[in-house]
């Protein structure tokens, strides 16, 4: 089932301007991922670890969702420092694991893992509805937002469609193997989803003519910023200066 | 199918941007505000659909579709992939924000690229339609590697063997996502074939 575990809560991050935290998750991701040096991605680890704890959320959940993510990684880990050009560590049969390769995983594994930890902290604490209002305040083009909010919205009566015919394909005794007749129930029960989706599709927009509806998705939610907003502003700047100087200035 | 976040380098994350703003404008230059209820709604069953493991062997792979979505949607599979692909991002964490445009690129010029090869042989006779289909799935996943496997290769180019590993990898998926876009096409030209682009002017 398809849920939002960390956007309802009552932490400072979850009260902030939605506008500024997905200004400052953008500006940070983008400074991490740019990054190499490990002081400033150990650093961006920690604040993003912070700005977790910050919001208050289910570690066990948060680690869930970084167990996922970090299987991926794994997969680096096992290919990259054997196939990677340099000087070797150590060697493992014909294999040498290089120098390179390792220091190479260790980056990608604290980019990886602070770029999504923020992402966590502070964009998956708003519910879908407030990111597409912040994001069109934010200056996106209407149709995206108008398009991001109608797919969410439907994304759960689909989920729910979808789980109706799974259901009773399992009444008919329905197992999934490895055969063709798998592959053709699949097939036919998504394409019972599309047909069902493009009859709703139909049905919605006409409600949304008959009531109205010119062609403009009007998002009514304004967002003002606080003294709080402000103050939370100059410590996420900060920290960007921080990382920045890390980075490029090599102080340590 | 995606790239995780942290492993791609600057240029090639600002091109993904660039490609993905491009494709993203054109989608939406070519959509009417009437059509967006049903691309919103046809983007939200791709989603779903995306969830649905199909076993292959001992194991099990999960759908991606592209090829299908460029098939029905054309250059609006550029809009539906990225709204896709942030809704995951924001419910499941599979991914972040800077390598956003990338992915969008991986799965989305596939897609539409399928749709100009075989958009207009899916509304053919059936001993058409199915093989176009069928190549239509297949190519969009296997063209989807290979663009992942480049923007390894354009970070660093010792990632050759992973990029290598990646495609292989997805060799049985091209075959499944074929077999499953054939039929898919096959039974919505039964059941509604006004679904399918192009139905209305043949």
């Amino acid at each position: 089932m398809i849920q939002e575990p960390f956007a309802i809560g009552s932490s400072h991050i979850h009260r902030l301007d939605p506008r500024l935290k997905i200004l400052f998750a953008t500006a940070y991701s983008f400074i991490v991922a740019l990054s190499n040096r490990f002081p400033a991605l150990f650093a961006a680890l920690m604040l993003s670890l912070l700005l977790i704890g910050l919001a208050r959320l289910n570690v066990w959940k948060a680690a869930k969702r970084m167990a996922l993510v970090n299987g991926l990684i794994l997969f680096f880990w096992l290919v990259i420092p054997l196939t990677f050009e340099g000087t070797a560590l150590f060697h493992l049969g014909p294999l040498s694991v290089t120098r390179e390769g390792v220091l190479l995983c260790a980056r990608i594994s604290l980019k990886s893992n602070a770029i999504l930890l923020i992402f966590i902290a502070l964009v998956s604490t708003m519910p879908i509805t407030t990111l597409g209002h912040a994001m069109n305040r934010l200056g996106l083009p209407g149709k995206l937002i108008h398009l991001l909010l109608l797919t969410y919205r439907y994304v759960f009566v689909i989920d729910q469609e979808y789980q109706r015919l799974v259901r009773a394909a399992k009444i008919r005794g329905f197992r999934p193997e490895t055969t063709i007749n798998t592959y053709r129930t699949y097939a036919y029960l998504m394409g019972m989803l599309f047909v069902r989706a493009s009859a709703r599709a139909e049905r919605v927009h006409h409600a949304m003519v008959c009531r109205g509806f010119d062609g403009r998705f009007y998002c009514l939610r304004d967002f003002s910023s606080t003294r709080t907003d402000w103050a939370w502003s100059a410590f996420m700047i900060s920290i960007i200066l921080g990382l920045v100087g890390l980075e490029w200035t090599r102080i340590i | 199918m995606h790239i995780s976040e942290g492993v791609l380098s600057g240029p090639v994350l600002v091109s993904g941007i660039v490609l993905a703003a491009a494709g993203t404008a054109i989608g939406l230059k070519n959509l009417d505000y009437d059509r967006i209820p049903q691309i919103g709604i046809l983007s939200a069953s791709f989603f779903v659909a995306s969830l649905i493991h199909v076993p292959i062997g001992v194991s099990s792979v999960h759908l991606i579709l592209n090829g299908f979505v460029g098939l029905i949607l054309g250059w609006g599979a550029f809009p539906a992939i990225l709204v896709a692909l942030t809704l995951q991002a924001v419910l499941f964490q599979f991914g972040g924000i800077t390598a956003l445009g990338v992915n969008t690129v991986i799965m989305a010029s596939p897609a539409v690229l399928c749709y100009f090869l075989f958009g207009r042989l899916i509304i053919k006779k059936p001993s058409v339609a199915l093989p176009a289909a069928f190549a239509a799935g297949a190519l969009s996943v296997f063209l989807a590697g290979i663009l992942l496997g480049l923007a390894l290769v354009f970070t660093e180019k010792d990632f050759f063997k992973v990029s290598t590993i990646v495609v292989m990898a997805h060799l049985p998926v091209m075959a499944v996502e074929g077999v499953i876009t054939a039929l898919c096409v096959g039974f919505l030209k039964r059941v509604q074939p006004s679904m399918l682009p192009g139905y209305l002017r043949s």
